[in-house]
């Protein structure tokens, strides 16, 4: 069954921008969804493949190789044809053992040919896409250190049963997960772009909407994808649109000066928030459609790229994202 | 006559079979004669799961003994890869890690029903939350005594496809209505009183829903997951509907079934206990991680005998064991096989085992403020001294954090140097006011520093209550009460453990008020010896 269409999701404004945001610029580094049960995580993090538009790819290269001179020696490939592939979104299942998520011996190829031949894993096929986590609190701890890893030297290194294999593994991280079921470490946090905080919605017309148009979604799927993925194709466009005019886009110094005093009244660690916020305000800026970088632009984003970066405060009970809202007041007025 | 939840229970699976995007059932109630008469009615060929089912079982792998007979590559089956009713046997256990896989499993289609046979005896023993949110029944048959049970199975097949069934106008306006008043928040609580509905439609030939599928969906599907009891609406009359509203809806008509009468059939099935239920999913959210509990792994800790098992990912292969394992065997096998060397059998491979216990940090909140330093200092300082032996003997760690004048300061980081603590602790001044929420707050930060660490951590308290000084560092008795208050919610949210040892002459009525907020044992020690201080907390420890 084709997964839920994003511009379906009934509210949930915030969760929807920073999918957008990460889908304009991969480079902002992906988000992380927490909430609560029945909120409507899962749906909205499986929706964002249908966003985002086709990369051109070699065909049957096992990591996504762009141009025929990358394709790795051990892919084995006849011909080397460039042709249109959707962007990869690579499912990481909390189950998933080492020797899928990195690659392992070819034990086909062992038993019958006796070869040593490299079997690529999970790490490869996400490369130049996104692999997606769900319920990302609960991996299993080796896995998070290797993913860590990964996705900091956008390299996969795999070095056993007697194979030596390198390949790039640049991936976008996106997450959901119920922080009541456990807690992210600090360092997996980092290495999310935005993260974003759902809650299910308290009026009472958009909880019978939500339920209308999943029941629709069930019952009459047909002429619902129909619908709806016509709304998805026009968001695609103004992504595509968003990613050219980024290029063209100025930013003051003066923007730079009120990140840089925004994070500093924060007290986010690391340059890391500064990066991420400026990145997101500039791809906001291009999704709206803006010509120069403005304060405007900072201010709606900051929630979102600064609130999993700040030491946390066990007496806030109203969470880190008001303490953000609250500094964005007093610093930029 | 049967009884009520019994009509419940057999309804549910009835529904189930019928449409398998309900999810499934959680039938709580202990093994015996009722529950058996339960699960003959469940199709025969479901498969079943229990809380320790490994992964590969589940999701397929490499099949070890065949791919090494055959030569080549053969792959097991898991069992979530065909459609089918699934039965987890003792879902009480069900690890969050399974709970997550088989949540993902349910969400990802419609293919899986899962029913859970949950045997808890506590209120807080019970199905995994995760997995319980995704489950549209939950039937308790606790109370079901065998001749209350009937059977009402009968195997007609309905002439009417789900897809037919309609829904009248308005009724998803009144579900979502009806699961606000019970305060539940989760969206999909009124996804599957929908669903139920419609189920329940088909199971009575109707190509559209009533009133009475209505009523029955949404007391199985809502009275469970309610948070609070509805109150019952008073007696004034609900304005009539303007008369061309009626005429509108003469063509597709929607139901008359007031809001109340849906309430009523919930409220019919609120557990009595519902605060006692309510009580035990705080305190279960509260210790999400399970740190503190001895965990079986096989990696590090203290040896276990080995055990046969798989190679598996992660896993520690007991050679010598292993070896012993095969060797009786081996001239049968020669002879078996005709082949040469040492022959290993799948069945032989014995896997390493460690428990690993991780260890307890005792965090000594120390009031040493004047009022306190008058009195008891001396007596607690010699107290902690006793329980440092002791927890050198057990090999706890200690931290030790202090509180005096305007803020609390942390004098040792966790360690097992016993005679660094006692150096710090001997030297540590008396004098100035008592900042208990900032001592208690850096007490709470040292415990989720340490619960990363994977160290259990417990917090005793030793004070005379007096707290004066609030967490901004201002005199202010007042708001220094509040602080505290408000601290003491956060460790209990937490799950910390905690001792609260009044040290006063008196026993401070505050400081057992602030022991109930931290629901920690409460010890008044007026005019204890250090011998009788540490004594109590042992015990209160459960050492």
């Amino acid at each position: 069954m084709q997964p839920f269409p994003f511009s379906a999701i009934v509210g949930q404004d915030e969760m929807k921008q920073a999918m957008i945001l990460t889908a304009i610029d991969a480079s902002i580094g992906g988000v992380l969804v927490f909430g609560d049960r029945g909120t409507g995580k899962s749906t909205a993090v499986r929706a964002l493949a249908a966003l985002l538009p086709p990369i051109k790819a070699v065909k049957g290269c096992p990591i996504n190789s762009a141009k025929a001179k990358d394709v790795p020696d051990w892919a084995e490939l006849g011909s080397k044809r460039v042709h249109e592939a959707p962007t990869p979104v690579i499912d990481l299942p909390l189950g998933a053992t080492e020797d899928r998520v990195t690659g392992a011996l070819d034990i086909e190829k062992a038993l019958t040919k006796g070869e040593k031949a490299f079997q690529p894993g999970l790490l490869a096929r996400a490369n130049r896409g996104y692999l997606y986590i769900d319920e990302v609190n609960l991996l299993e701890d080796h896995i998070v250190d290797l993913l860590l890893d990964v996705a900091q030297s956008g390299e996969n290194v795999v070095e056993r049963e007697g194979l030596s294999i390198r390949h790039p593994a640049r991936f976008v991280l996106v997450g959901s997960g119920n922080p009541e079921e456990g807690e992210l470490r600090p360092q997996l946090l980092d290495r999310f772009g935005l993260s974003v905080e759902v809650t299910s919605p308290k009026e009472v017309e958009t909880r019978v909407e939500v339920i209308k148009r999943r029941d629709a979604f069930e019952n009459d799927n047909a002429a619902f994808m129909l619908r709806w993925q016509a709304e998805d194709a026009a968001i695609r466009d103004r992504i595509l649109k968003a990613r050219k005019s980024l290029t063209k886009l100025k930013t003051p110094e003066k923007t730079l000066t009120d990140v840089a005093e925004l994070c500093l009244a924060l007290g986010s660690d690391g340059l890391r928030g500064e990066l991420t916020l400026l990145k997101a305000a500039r791809a906001y800026a291009a999704w709206r459609d803006d010509t120069a970088l403005t304060r405007a632009h900072v201010r709606a984003v900051a929630p979102m790229a600064l609130r999993h970066r700040l030491r946390r405060d066990p007496l806030d009970e109203a969470g880190s994202g008001t303490r953000v809202a609250r500094t964005v007041e007093e610093v930029l007025g | 006559m049967a009884n009520q939840s019994w009509i419940h229970a057999t309804l549910a699976l009835r529904l189930l079979r019928i449409d398998a995007g309900l999810g499934g059932v959680c039938i709580r109630a202990r093994s015996g004669p009722v529950r058996d008469r339960l699960t003959a009615m469940i199709d025969p060929t479901a498969r079943r799961l229990h809380p320790a089912i490994s992964d590969e079982a589940l999701f397929g792998g490499l099949d070890l003994s065949a791919t090494l007979a055959s030569g080549h590559l053969v792959q097991e089956n898991g069992l979530l890869e065909t459609a089918g009713p699934l039965i987890l046997a003792m879902a009480e256990r069900t690890t969050i890690g399974l709970a997550a896989r088989l949540a993902v499993t349910l969400d990802k289609g419609h293919d899986h029903t899962l029913i859970a046979l949950d045997e808890g005896a506590e209120y807080d023993e019970c199905l995994n939350p995760k997995l319980a949110e995704r489950l549209a029944f939950h039937i308790d048959l606790s109370d079901c005594r065998l001749d209350g049970t009937t059977e009402i199975w009968s195997q007609t097949e309905s002439t009417i496809a789900l897809a037919d069934v309609t829904v009248p106008r308005g009724v998803t306006e009144q579900i979502t209505r009806i699961a606000g008043e019970l305060g539940i928040d989760s969206m999909r609580a009124a996804l599957f009183a929908i669903r139920a509905a419609r189920a329940h439609a088909v199971l009575n030939d109707r190509k559209r829903v009533t009133s009475d599928d209505l009523e029955v969906a949404c007391a199985l599907t809502l009275a469970h997951r309610a948070t609070r009891v509805p109150e019952p609406q008073t007696a004034e009359e609900p304005p009539a509907p303007p008369p061309e509203q009626i005429e509108n809806n003469r063509s597709e008509e929607s139901l008359d079934l007031p809001d109340e009468l849906l309430l009523e059939a919930v409220r019919a099935l609120l557990p009595d206990n519902l605060l006692n239920q309510l009580t035990a999913q705080k305190a279960r959210a509260g210790r999400g991680n399970g740190t503190g509990a001895a965990r079986k792994g096989n990696r590090r800790g203290r040896p276990l005998p080995s055990r046969a098992g798989r190679i598996s990912d992660g896993a520690r292969i007991d050679i010598i064991g292993t070896l012993r394992a095969a060797a009786p065997w081996q001239t049968i096998r020669r002879n078996a096989t005709g082949r040469e060397g040492l022959q290993i059998r799948p069945a032989d491979i014995r896997i390493k085992r460690f428990e690993e216990k991780s260890d307890r940090l005792l965090i000594f909140t120390v009031d040493a403020s004047g009022s306190s330093a008058l009195t008891r200092l001396a007596e607690a300082k010699g107290a902690v001294e006793l329980l440092l032996a002791q927890a050198y003997a057990r090999r706890d760690h200690v931290a030790l954090v202090a509180f005096r004048g305007t803020e609390a300061e942390v004098l040792l980081p966790p360690t097992r140097s016993l005679v660094q603590t006692k150096r710090r602790l001997a030297g540590l001044p008396g004098g100035g006011g008592t900042p208990l929420a900032a001592g208690m707050m850096t007490a709470f930060e040292q415990a989720t520093q340490a619960t990363r660490r994977g160290l259990t951590p417990t917090i005793a308290i030793l004070t005379d209550g007096r707290a004066n000084i609030a967490l901004d560092g201002k005199a202010d008795r007042k708001q220094a009460a509040t602080d505290a208050q408000q601290i003491a919610r956060v460790l209990r949210a937490h799950g910390t453990d905690t001792i609260v040892i009044d040290t006063g002459n008196r026993p401070e009525p505050a400081l057992r008020n602030l022991a109930q907020t931290l629901d920690a044992a409460y010890l008044p020690l007026p005019r204890a010896d250090a011998e009788r201080l540490s004594k109590s907390v042992v015990t209160a420890l459960g050492d």
